[in-house]
């Protein structure tokens, strides 16, 4: 009955990270060759991942009310031309124009909380709503392919091309004899920071358990005094925030505007949350598990490009075969609860 | 003495479309009492709590809490707790992903000096407040590893804690075993003591002896009185809730004359749902008209319910014709010719938006099979049939059937089950909310089937209506079948039988 039993949401998150681990040391041992071992490609892959570890983090938010946020990837697309036009193009300076997107994302977010929150309209279709508004304003602003050059705009190039190098002990020497120190990119500090933050933010703050709560049960929540309609709206606005901030770091790795940009990330973000633990249905899941969800979804591309030989393609594939497993999982253990009533 | 009065609600009017839910309604709260509010299902007791919690809006009358000068109108249920209300709901309002510790404290968690939640604390003082109450769970476990009962003590722990002055269990025990029934009493004296007014809302006639000092009647939506336990026996009680007056109950005889059969046709031994009824026997023979009777929520849904395979039996067996019957689902007991027709005709028999022909042929339908369609004439014939036989009164049979009345919506589910020719048929509540003329023709349709040979269980919760077509009662209190009773019935005596205890 009691002490002994272990949560079964925390063995879904150990699962997810020794899978993580299992599959990594499977890549070292088959691609040693080609240098996967090597500490940088881990690095590459949480420098390459920067952006959707921000937005993962924001969807889980929406995710554990039993809400979904798609507009994210249409978000990061109108963030980035955004970015690439006025510092690209028109040569504005980047700060001004990086806290502009901030304020986008809130300001993008308010209003699709407000839609969900207090006018009950289904978050899907809020989204999607968005994600076409988004989608739209990226070719208004422009339809060309646009990119920030160290000419353009050398401040955000610098930023961009910033290496932070680690300690030289967890770096190799390569077969000239030069040691190589691994570094990372400032995108991937961020990312960092922003999971720790929201961790603390879900665990230890009225805000991130109300958003279990209302997850868990809303009219329970409704009931025991909690302001439903108001966590929501939190929820959303922090989604579309943390995504600005995903769209920044985005930019920072592609330099880039394009209107097909990030296209079919809201549907990435949403899978590594569930691979992470998330419930679609609310109230389970952390952040935690959805950074180990990307990580996981970027070793299996590092993978596939490892092999060279397979398509790309099969990297979808890969991730689809682990949904499946993740869901399945997830409802059997839902059932050996049922069971054990 | 005026001060002792905690809480006064005067006149409370509300109306919902269609129905006047409370009518000039009442209830005065003291100081550590606990105020039993009793009435029937639909009697307007949660609506009366309702309003007082802020859930509902009422139309006219006036709430004075003690301390607050002027009217109270709570518009949420945050409000009502605020000024000192809590409310533990039949339904738990609790999340069960959250930790039983979280449960207790969410909204108003502990901090730390950074404003972050306090876990250790929080744990510590959720483990206090499970133990003082005598429950042995780990508080940080999520809610949904625990039982029904727990998750209940637990929704009443945290109204508890939350200092209130008034607090108000709405069906708290139907979940509960006798020992936890015993810890929630035990909680319910000590609150007493301490000065907490408490309304009890249950149907365990019991427990209202056990630990009420005072009971307030209500009767569809209007204050019937409210009486000191002592001057109100259980016999009386019933009375007062069924609206009978007591003394001058006039004695109505069964149509005898009957000619026994001695086939039996359904005969079914130590039957039980957990939690909702305990185990049963019962039989019935060819042609017989059984009815079974006591208050709402005493189980006589939940026994029928049983027999028929809608809730799954645990425990016994079940004859049909001297064959075992074992009824995974609704589907086996049609298929051995039963027919149930739920009291919730709503929810659980008719479909709406389907017509008056297709809504009859439905069981017949599922019984042979969605591969062998009945021919269209054939269907048409059918539903012509019934519609005469009936008299259903509707526009044509392919009229849907949420346009007729609910008196003829009824017929037509009555007509379905005739239609598959059941040798057992279960009417439960067949004649509610339908006029009396309507009524009559019902009771005289199933006496009818009967003199044909069909075996019927009947329920109603006008007694008179079962003295006139009953043979033989089934009395349930509680969840248990307590006695049969058969012969020379009178409304006294079932209504003794009903209420038990002293009063036999």
């Amino acid at each position: 009955m009691k002490k002994t039993r272990v949560n079964s949401n925390s063995v879904l998150l150990l699962i997810t990270i020794g899978l993580f681990a299992a599959m990594y040391a499977a890549g070292c041992v088959i691609y040693a060759d080609k240098g996967f071992g090597h500490f940088q490609t881990f690095l590459n892959v949480l420098i390459t991942n920067a952006g959707l570890i921000c937005v993962a983090c924001g969807m889980t938010c929406v995710m554990l009310t039993g809400g979904i946020d798609i507009s994210v990837g249409s978000l990061i697309a109108m963030d980035c031309m955004l970015l690439a036009y006025s510092m690209g193009v028109k040569g504005y300076p980047c700060v001004p124009m990086l806290a502009f997107v901030l304020v986008i994302g809130i300001v993008f977010g308010f209003v699709q909380g407000f839609l969900v929150a207090y006018l009950e309209i289904q978050p899907f279709i809020v989204t999607m709503a968005g994600m076409f508004f988004a989608r739209g304003m990226t070719a208004v602003i422009s339809t060309a392919q646009l990119s920030i050059t160290q000419k353009s705009n050398p401040q955000y190039y610098g930023w961009a091309n910033a290496k932070i190098e680690l300690p030289a002990f967890l770096g190799y020497t390569n077969n000239k004899g030069a040691v190589i120190v691994p570094f990372i990119r400032p995108t991937v500090v961020i990312a960092l920071a922003v999971v720790a933050i929201i961790f603390v933010v879900l665990r230890y703050t009225k805000f991130g358990r109300s958003l279990y709560a209302v997850g868990g049960s809303e009219s329970s929540a409704k009931m025991m005094g909690l302001d439903v309609r108001r966590t929501k709206l939190k929820a959303y606005v922090l989604s579309s925030f943390l995504c600005s901030i995903g769209g920044i770091c985005y930019s920072l790795n592609t330099m880039a505007g394009a209107v097909q940009q990030a296209k079919g990330f809201e549907m990435e973000a949403i899978a590594s949350s569930v691979i992470g633990g998330t419930l679609l249905t609310g109230g389970v899941g952390n952040v935690i598990g959805s950074l180990f969800g990307v990580l996981i979804n970027g070793t299996i591309n590092t993978l596939v490009i490892s092999n060279g030989k397979l398509l790309s393609s099969w990297a979808n594939i890969a991730t689809a075969a682990l949904l499946c497993f993740f869901i399945i999982l997830q409802s059997v253990f839902a059932l050996i609860k049922e069971r054990k009533k | 003495m005026e001060d002792q009065i905690l809480l006064t609600m005067r006149n409370i009017c509300k109306a919902f479309p269609g129905v006047k839910a409370l009518d000039n309604a009442e209830i005065t709260l003291r100081k550590g009492e606990i105020h039993a509010l009793m009435g029937e299902n639909g009697a307007g007791k949660s609506t009366l709590i309702k309003v007082l919690t802020g859930v509902h809006q009422f139309d006219s009358g006036e709430i004075r809490l003690q301390g607050i000068d002027g009217p109270v109108i709570n518009r949420s249920t945050l409000e009502a707790q605020k000024i000192g209300i809590a409310t533990v709901y039949q339904e738990i309002n609790l999340c069960p992903n959250l930790s039983v510790a979280e449960n207790l404290f969410i909204g108003r968690e502990p901090k730390t000096r950074f404003g972050l939640v306090d876990w250790r604390t929080m744990n510590k003082k959720a483990k206090k407040i499970m133990d003082d109450l005598g429950i042995d769970v780990d508080v940080t476990l999520t809610l949904e590893n625990y039982s029904l009962a727990v998750q209940q003590m637990i929704a009443i722990a945290r109204a508890v804690d939350m200092d209130c002055r008034i607090l108000i269990l709405d069906e708290p025990t139907s979940s509960l075993d006798d020992g936890e029934v015993a810890k929630l009493f035990k909680l319910m004296l000590r609150l007493k003591e301490e000065g907490v007014g408490i309304i009890f809302i249950t149907h365990f006639l019991e427990q209202v002896y056990m630990v009420c000092d005072r009971i307030t009647v209500l009767r569809n939506g209007r204050f019937v009185g409210e009486y000191g336990v002592a001057e109100l026996p259980r016999v009386k009680l019933v009375a007062a809730m069924l609206g009978k007056d007591f003394d001058d109950l006039a004695s109505i005889k069964p149509e005898g004359g009957e000619t026994k059969s001695s086939e039996v046709v359904v005969e079914a031994k130590g039957l039980s749902h957990k939690g909702k009824i305990k185990p049963f026997d019962f039989m019935i023979r060819k042609g017989e008209v059984v009815g079974v009777t006591g208050l709402l929520g005493s189980g006589r849904s939940e026994m029928v319910r049983c027999i028929y395979g809608a809730d799954r039996a645990q425990t016994g067996t079940l004859k049909m014709k001297g064959r075992e019957l074992k009824a995974k689902a609704p589907i086996d007991s049609i298929k051995a010719g039963m027919g149930f027709l739920p009291d919730d005709r709503k929810a659980e028999g008719l479909i709406g938006e389907l017509s008056v022909r297709e809504n009859i042929i439905l069981a017949m339908q599922a019984r042979e099979g969605v591969f062998k369609t009945l021919p269209s004439a054939k269907q048409n014939e059918l539903a012509d049939k019934f519609i005469e036989m009936l008299q259903i009164k509707t526009a044509s049979r392919e009229t849907p059937v949420n346009q007729l009345s609910g008196g003829n919506q009824q017929k037509v589910i009555l007509a379905r089950w005739l239609c598959t020719h059941p040798d057992f048929l279960i009417l439960d509540e067949p004649t509610r909310g339908i006029d009396v003329g309507t009524k009559t023709e019902f009771q005289k349709l199933i006496l009818k089937f009967a003199s044909e040979g069909m075996s019927v269980v009947f329920i109603s919760s006008e007694i008179e209506e079962m003295l006139r077509t009953c043979s033989r009662m089934c009395v349930m209190r509680d969840g248990t079948k307590v006695d049969e009773i058969e012969g020379e019935m009178t409304q006294h005596s079932v209504m003794a039988a009903i209420a038990g205890g002293e009063a036999r």
